[in-house]
């Protein structure tokens, strides 16, 4: 499960002053469910997951993943989440399968649990073929079933995924969403962050429409239609945005 | 365990950056082919060069001395030189090193030698150009044996021992074991370019580490790991020292086996005469010694300008000064007059080379190698403290 507790991050910046790039955010994600962060550029939803992930620190509010607390246990909380974003990028000269071993040494697994998993998860996202490719020289598609093998290969608990069919076509998109749902079917808790409102329709239980890095409208797709009076995710989102102060 | 992640960290580091050209070609190519090539090359042109320039006859002219006929008649049967006709714009011919000297022989030279009057003939040369300071030896070498003969003809005739003339011999003994002798010449060189070479290994790994990573976005990917800052960076930290002291190891066998293959080539050419080129082992392995702290130094100051950095363009903007901080303090223990004290001791990199020239020349002053081990061992310290504490910082990791 995760969940946030008035999550708030503020940069300094020498010309801009403070951005609140996260500001005052709460919200809750249940184990089997998908919740999603839509929001336009620079609303926060990067800097929202990197905070879960502690990739950041908050400046204020707290969050729990898995668990553990993300400011007094980040190591906990990044060995039970899996991460993929578009800024996690694969080591180009290595191979698939020395890259997805790499990360499962790192998050602790010995070599009889690693070799039947790798193994296991490259049958499974159909990489044998290039396995023994080094990842510079793979396509986008391939590269993307790389980084999903990455996030997997420990077995997470927690799924975070930041735009995780950026720049991909539309085959290598469709895979990455239906193992977005597979991570949903295994029980495991999904948080996904897009601007793609068909993704968000056709993926989230729950909705978050973020803006100026709050919280504007949280429910499900049918909730949001119902207090917004609209049919479509993209009229409901611009409505939230042209509404906001 | 924490151990264990520094060494997965390490090995895949490692791995990564080995099959990079790049690496490759810093830490192979360039100590164990270029360099080689660069000094048996050079040293070998300079010494064939050098021997067929005393070969050539030097182009000489002889400015007067037309009634001086015993002194032309001399210069002409030595057939050392080639006599030239006089000309008023010999200065220039010089210059422009169509002739190599001139000499100025004045009016009734010989009958002012035969009375005993004084005489002085006038070597022009081109001080500094090669070919000329071999002709203006030749040619004071050619004046001095004449003077002496005359000397000694004017002592005979007045039946005065030649004694009289060289009442006492100078002479000189080397009293430094050829091992020392050879040490002292290439301590002024090796500690130098040992530091070099390790700084220079150091500069593509901890660039490539750090603001490559950043560059490449798998610096994001890193941190989703559940390893703890600290090892990251410590297992990034100990495969640029690899790579540095395998550098500096490679470039400095590479120079032993030059100057071996040198002073083979040396030997055969003149003829038993050997250059006083010896290597101490044990010399040479406390150099090294004292390289460690040193490597470790610029291994954790070059991750931390990597890691402050936001790509591999302004590390490299960053890494020229702090090469040049380098070589100067490297290549300063060089100077004549500056020797290892306890203030310089705590100056980092000429500490080192300093110290390194002394160790070189058979001088182990314990006192000074403790304090120069010690200072780099505290300012390693420092700058591996200061990458991790800048790994911990996410506004250096995501500083745009």
């Amino acid at each position: 499960m995760i969940e946030a507790r008035q999550l708030t991050k503020i940069f300094r910046d020498k010309k801009r002053g403070e951005i609140r790039a996260v500001d005052n955010v709460s919200f809750r994600c249940q184990p089997g469910r998908i919740f999603g962060l839509l929001g336009g550029n620079g609303a926060g939803k990067t800097t929202c997951l990197r905070l879960l992930a502690t990739i950041l620190q908050p400046s204020a509010g707290a969050a729990t993943v898995a668990g553990y607390e993300v400011v007094t246990q980040p190591e906990k909380v990044r060995a039970n989440i899996g991460f993929l974003s578009t800024g996690t990028a694969l080591y180009g000269r290595l191979t698939a399968r020395e890259l997805v071993e790499y990360f499962g040494r790192l998050h602790g697994l010995s070599d009889d649990l690693l070799r039947p998993r790798l193994d296991a998860l490259f049958a499974a996202l159909d990489m044998n073929e290039f396995r023994d490719g080094r990842c510079d020289k793979l396509s986008s598609g391939m590269k993307q079933k790389v980084s999903i093998a990455r996030t997997l290969i420990h077995d997470p608990a927690v799924m975070i995924f930041d735009e995780p069919t950026h720049g991909l076509d539309v085959l290598a998109a469709r895979a990455v969403v239906d193992f977005i749902r597979q991570c949903r079917a295994r029980g495991k808790t999904v948080i996904f962050s897009t601007h793609v409102m068909s993704e968000m329709e056709k993926l989230c239980d729950t909705i978050a429409i973020l803006h100026h890095g709050r919280i504007m409208a949280e429910g499900s797709l049918g909730q949001l239609r119902e207090r917004f009076s609209c049919q479509d995710l993209e009229d409901i989102f611009v409505r939230v945005v042209e509404e906001t102060p | 365990m924490s151990s264990r992640f520094i060494g997965i960290v390490y090995r895949k580091e490692l791995r990564d950056l080995l099959r990079d050209r790049r690496t490759i070609i810093s830490m192979i190519v360039m100590p164990v082919i270029v360099m080689p090539l660069l000094m048996t090359g050079l040293g070998l042109a300079a010494v064939k060069l050098g021997g067929k320039m005393r070969q050539e006859i030097p182009k000489v002219m002889v400015l007067g001395g037309a009634d001086s006929t015993n002194t032309l008649s001399a210069l002409r049967a030595l057939k050392a030189f080639d006599l030239v006709a006089p000309s008023p714009d010999f200065t220039n011919l010089i210059s422009d090193k169509k002739i190599n000297a001139a000499i100025g022989i004045p009016t009734n030279f010989d009958a002012a030698v035969q009375a005993g009057e004084p005489a002085a003939v006038t070597i022009y040369t081109y001080e500094g150009e090669f070919k000329s300071m071999i002709a203006s030896e030749s040619l004071d070498q050619f004046f001095r044996l004449r003077r002496d003969r005359i000397v000694g003809e004017r002592l005979a005739e007045r039946h005065l021992p030649e004694k009289l003339f060289a009442p006492f011999e100078i002479r000189k003994t080397n009293v430094a074991s050829p091992t020392k002798v050879s040490g002292n010449l290439i301590g002024m060189i090796l500690p130098y370019l040992v530091i070099i070479m390790c700084m220079t290994g150091a500069i593509y790994p901890s660039v490539d580490l750090t603001a490559g990573e950043k560059e490449r976005g798998t610096m994001e990917t890193l941190l989703c790991s559940p390893v703890a800052r600290t090892h990251l960076v410590l297992g990034k930290g100990l495969v640029v020292l690899t790579v540095s002291l395998a550098t500096a190891c490679l470039s400095l066998l590479s120079t032993g086996a030059s100057v071996m293959l040198l002073k083979k080539l040396a030997v055969n050419s003149a003829k038993g005469n050997p250059l006083p080129l010896t290597l101490d082992p044990s010399s040479l392995l406390a150099v090294l010694v004292m390289m460690l702290p040193l490597a470790i130094f610029f291994s954790g100051a070059l991750l931390a300008i990597g890691l402050y950095s936001r790509s591999a363009k302004e590390a490299n903007s960053y890494l020229q000064p702090l090469l040049i901080c380098t070589v100067i303090p490297a290549a300063a223990a060089a100077l004549p007059g500056v020797e290892l004290n306890y203030g310089l001791a705590l100056v980092p990199v000429l500490n080192v080379s300093l110290a390194g020239r002394e160790i070189m020349s058979g001088l182990f002053h314990w006192n000074y190698i403790a304090v120069v081990f010690g200072s780099m061992c505290l300012y390693a310290a420092l700058a591996v403290a200061l990458a991790v504490a800048l790994f911990k910082r996410e506004d250096v990791l995501f500083r745009t």
